[in-house]
């Protein structure tokens, strides 16, 4: 028994255990402090990583045929044929996402002791966040896939519970129950696909199953593949079911953080990932992921040019990028897709833990209009979110710079020139839209009104962001191509057999163009919004400008309205008018109030039988006693 | 020898008298001793038939009806004493207290 396979239940259950005990205190009123609230649920995913590590150390020094340790921890179903334990599999992919989840999961609970001191219920926030890394470490360490459903409805829930963590506010409240709400519809996918996977392979664990996939009837594995898809897209927040991630902001912060760089989203792109021996082999399965993942990434780096809200810019970046994994999915670059994965998470928890300080500096406002010049203000801050701007855009020598050529060299030497140009349109617009940011709220004259700032805004705790910062300078340079430590670790099936035909030459301009893409977006976002920055227009009036080109970016393609107007009201119509006032209030609540009228009426008028008049009660008697015998003396003789 | 008919009769005569007059007292006395009158009639019934048939059993049926006789007329008066210290009155149509 190895080490690792002792230690890895403990990964998930740790922060588990945690969580129960900071819910416990929810529920009971007890406390032990905000300040050791926080440590606690900091100290719970702390263990984690360091066991995380620990295994990944171990995952890594053996030979590459031996990379997979497996803890059955119990028989979970056994129903005749088919068997299901309660087993977690620590293997390169599963050992990657650990190390990230717990890694960014303990800055960001770091961050947040810091951060929620004003929140009134520290217990039950920091019991949310551990559950939520709880339940995402269940997920990719699942070693079959309803170990995985556990922990992808878990993550689903903890969304849910995080977004409407500011209970009184109803916008939070209805922001939670849209997450929650969405997706389940992505859950019907993956429960179906799961069905599916048992009914063609008669088996849900990963070892067992992955391997059968080629022998396999294509269109069944497709199917499962599409089913597969369908969850990812909910999870992942890609077209068509994006709307839930942008209204996350409502939470925390620091939530927004976790939810958007290393879990939530990233749900979508593992399971893409860890079944795409599945996707292999069914060619309109994997072009869907390319297009969704394509369309996506358009799409919402588009839209994200035009909002105004800085938490919401970010989410649509994170659509965004998550877009681009699955693109890199689609085009076989599965390790690419990982890799992209690690780079975009410590950029993106960077990048949300930074609008948490600034939102932190301007007193709850988020609009960045009403920003500019918070350089000095925020110098932390400030110098942080350019490094994960930078290594956002494919700027060397930052993490996304490796990440994003590894991609758009992929869908390049695959000839597949729509996702390339797709790539490199994306890597435009998301420089663009970062440079943006960047400019409106750092650059210039400050711009709000009524906030009176202190010498220094920064939040009390901000080491994190410099670990972060690290990190997305530092991991980028695990993926360099030609000495790729990712794509080998991750033993890519198909990009380890396609990768000898690489013109260096090609490859080589190839990444000169990226970044003259990528810089030549942030040039013109310079140049564009540095003017809008100094101006001292206050942001009220900025509010009213017309700007008709951007409207539609701005009214994010009207998608929300369109689900409101095709979806939302007629179920609520469907529940309110149909299924409440007309089942409901109608037949049920009708049948039994009917039923309890009866019976009063019933008794009403029995009642008038109890008079109190003794004589009478004498007399029904005597003749009830006489009508017996006359029955029983005459039914007698009828009888006969 | 009498025939068994003729005690019938009388016997239906002073039960058919009970009654009337249970009905129609309206003391609770009267209505008391209506009912002992009703009883002593079936009493009345039991013995004729034993006579006729020529064993005891309608004899000891009696006894057994006198017994009970005895102890309701007990508990009856008893009530009767307490409806009329509590309410001085007898009447049973001031009785009407346990109504709707």
């Amino acid at each position: 028994m190895s080490m690792a396979s002792r230690l890895l239940p403990l990964i998930p259950l740790i922060p588990a255990i945690s969580a129960l005990v900071l819910t416990w205190l929810t529920w009971f009123g007890g406390s032990i402090g905000r300040a050791r609230a926080g440590k606690l649920a900091s100290g719970a995913v702390g263990v984690s990583l360091i066991l995380a590590a620990i295994g990944f150390a171990e995952i890594a020094g053996s030979p590459p045929d031996a990379r997979a340790v497996t803890v059955e921890l119990f028989d979970w179903i056994s129903l005749g044929s088919f068997r299901a334990s309660a087993a977690l599999v620590l293997d390169p992919l599963a050992s990657v996402m650990t190390l990230v989840i717990t890694g960014v999961g303990f800055l960001v609970h770091v961050y947040s002791v810091g951060y929620v001191q004003k929140e009134h219920d520290v217990h039950r926030y920091f019991a949310y966040l551990n559950l939520l890394t709880a339940f995402m470490l269940l997920l990719v360490l699942a070693e079959n896939l309803l170990v995985l459903f556990v922990g992808w409805e878990g993550v689903g829930l903890c969304c849910y519970l995080l977004v409407g963590y500011r209970c009184q506010k109803r916008s939070a409240i209805d922001a939670g129950m849209k997450a929650f709400v969405i997706d389940r519809v992505g859950d019907v996918g993956l429960l179906a696909g799961i069905l599916m996977t048992f009914v063609v392979f008669g088996t849900v664990s990963f070892q067992e199953l992955l391997p059968l996939a080629p022998t396999k009837d294509t269109t069944a594995v497709g199917i499962i593949g599409v089913l597969f898809l369908v969850g990812a897209i909910g999870k992942s927040a890609q077209i068509p079911l994006h709307v839930w991630l942008l209204d996350t902001v409502e939470g925390p912060p620091p939530a927004s953080a976790l939810i958007q760089s290393a879990t939530v989203v990233t749900g979508g792109v593992y399971l893409v990932v860890r079944t795409a021996a599945l996707f292999a082999e069914s060619p309109l399965a994997f072009g869907l992921v390319g297009a969704f993942g394509a369309v996506t990434a358009l799409f919402a780096a588009a839209v994200a040019l035009a909002q105004d809200d800085l938490r919401r810019a970010l989410a649509y970046s994170t659509v965004s990028q998550v877009g681009y994994m699955f693109l890199a999915c689609g085009v076989g670059a599965f390790g690419a897709a990982v890799f992209h994965l690690l780079t975009h998470a410590f950029g993106k928890a960077l990048l949300f833990l930074c609008a948490g300080s600034v939102l932190h500096a301007m007193a709850g406002r988020t609009d960045v209009r009403g920003m500019g010049g918070l350089k000095e203000k925020l110098p932390v801050t400030y110098r942080t979110f350019v490094i994960a701007t930078l290594g956002l855009t494919a700027v060397p020598p930052f993490a996304g710079f490796f990440s994003g050529n590894q991609i758009l060299w992929s869908a390049f030497r695959d000839r597949d020139f729509l996702m390339w140009g797709t790539g490199i349109v994306v890597t435009f617009l998301t420089a663009l839209y970062m440079g943006r940011l960047w400019m409106l709220v750092f650059e210039g004259r400050f711009r709000g009104s009524g906030i009176e700032m202190g010498p220094s805004g920064e939040p009390p705790v901000t080491w994190p962001l410099l670990v972060l910062a690290v990190g997305s300078v530092g991991i980028g340079f695990i993926g360099i191509p030609h000495y790729s430590a990712i794509a080998s670790f991750l033993a890519d099936p198909l990009a380890a057999t396609t990768h000898e035909a690489a013109s260096l030459a090609a490859e080589g301009s190839l990444v000169l163009l990226n970044v003259a893409i990528a810089a030549s977006g942030l040039l013109l976002a310079r140049r564009v919004y540095r003017g809008e920055a100094s101006s001292s227009r206050p942001a009220a009036e900025e509010a009213v400008r017309p700007e008709p080109t951007l409207g539609w970016l701005r009214g994010r393609f009207g998608v929300d309205a369109l689900y409101g107007r095709a979806l939302v009201r007629p179920l609520l119509f469907l529940s309110r008018t149909i299924l409440w006032r007309g089942v409901d209030r109608t037949v049920i609540d009708g049948g039994f109030h009917g039923s309890a009228r009866l019976i009063r009426a019933g008794s009403e008028g029995l009642r008038l039988f109890q008079s109190g008049n003794l004589r009478l009660y004498l007399f029904v008697l005597f003749a009830g006693v006489v009508a017996m015998l006359a029955w029983m003396m005459l039914g007698a003789r009828w009888a006969f | 020898m009498v025939p068994v008919q003729h005690y019938l009769i009388v016997s239906a005569l002073l039960f058919s008298m009970g009654a009337t007059g249970v009905f129609f007292h309206r003391n609770l006395l009267s209505i008391f001793l209506c009912v002992e009158l009703m009883l002593n009639a079936v009493n009345l019934t039991f013995v004729a038939y034993s006579r006729s048939a020529g064993n005891l059993e309608g004899q000891a049926l009696a006894l057994v009806v006198i017994v009970v006789a005895t102890a309701e007329a007990l508990v009856g008066l008893g009530i009767l004493v307490a409806v009329h210290r509590g309410r001085a009155s007898l009447d049973v149509d001031d009785q009407n207290l346990l109504r709707y």
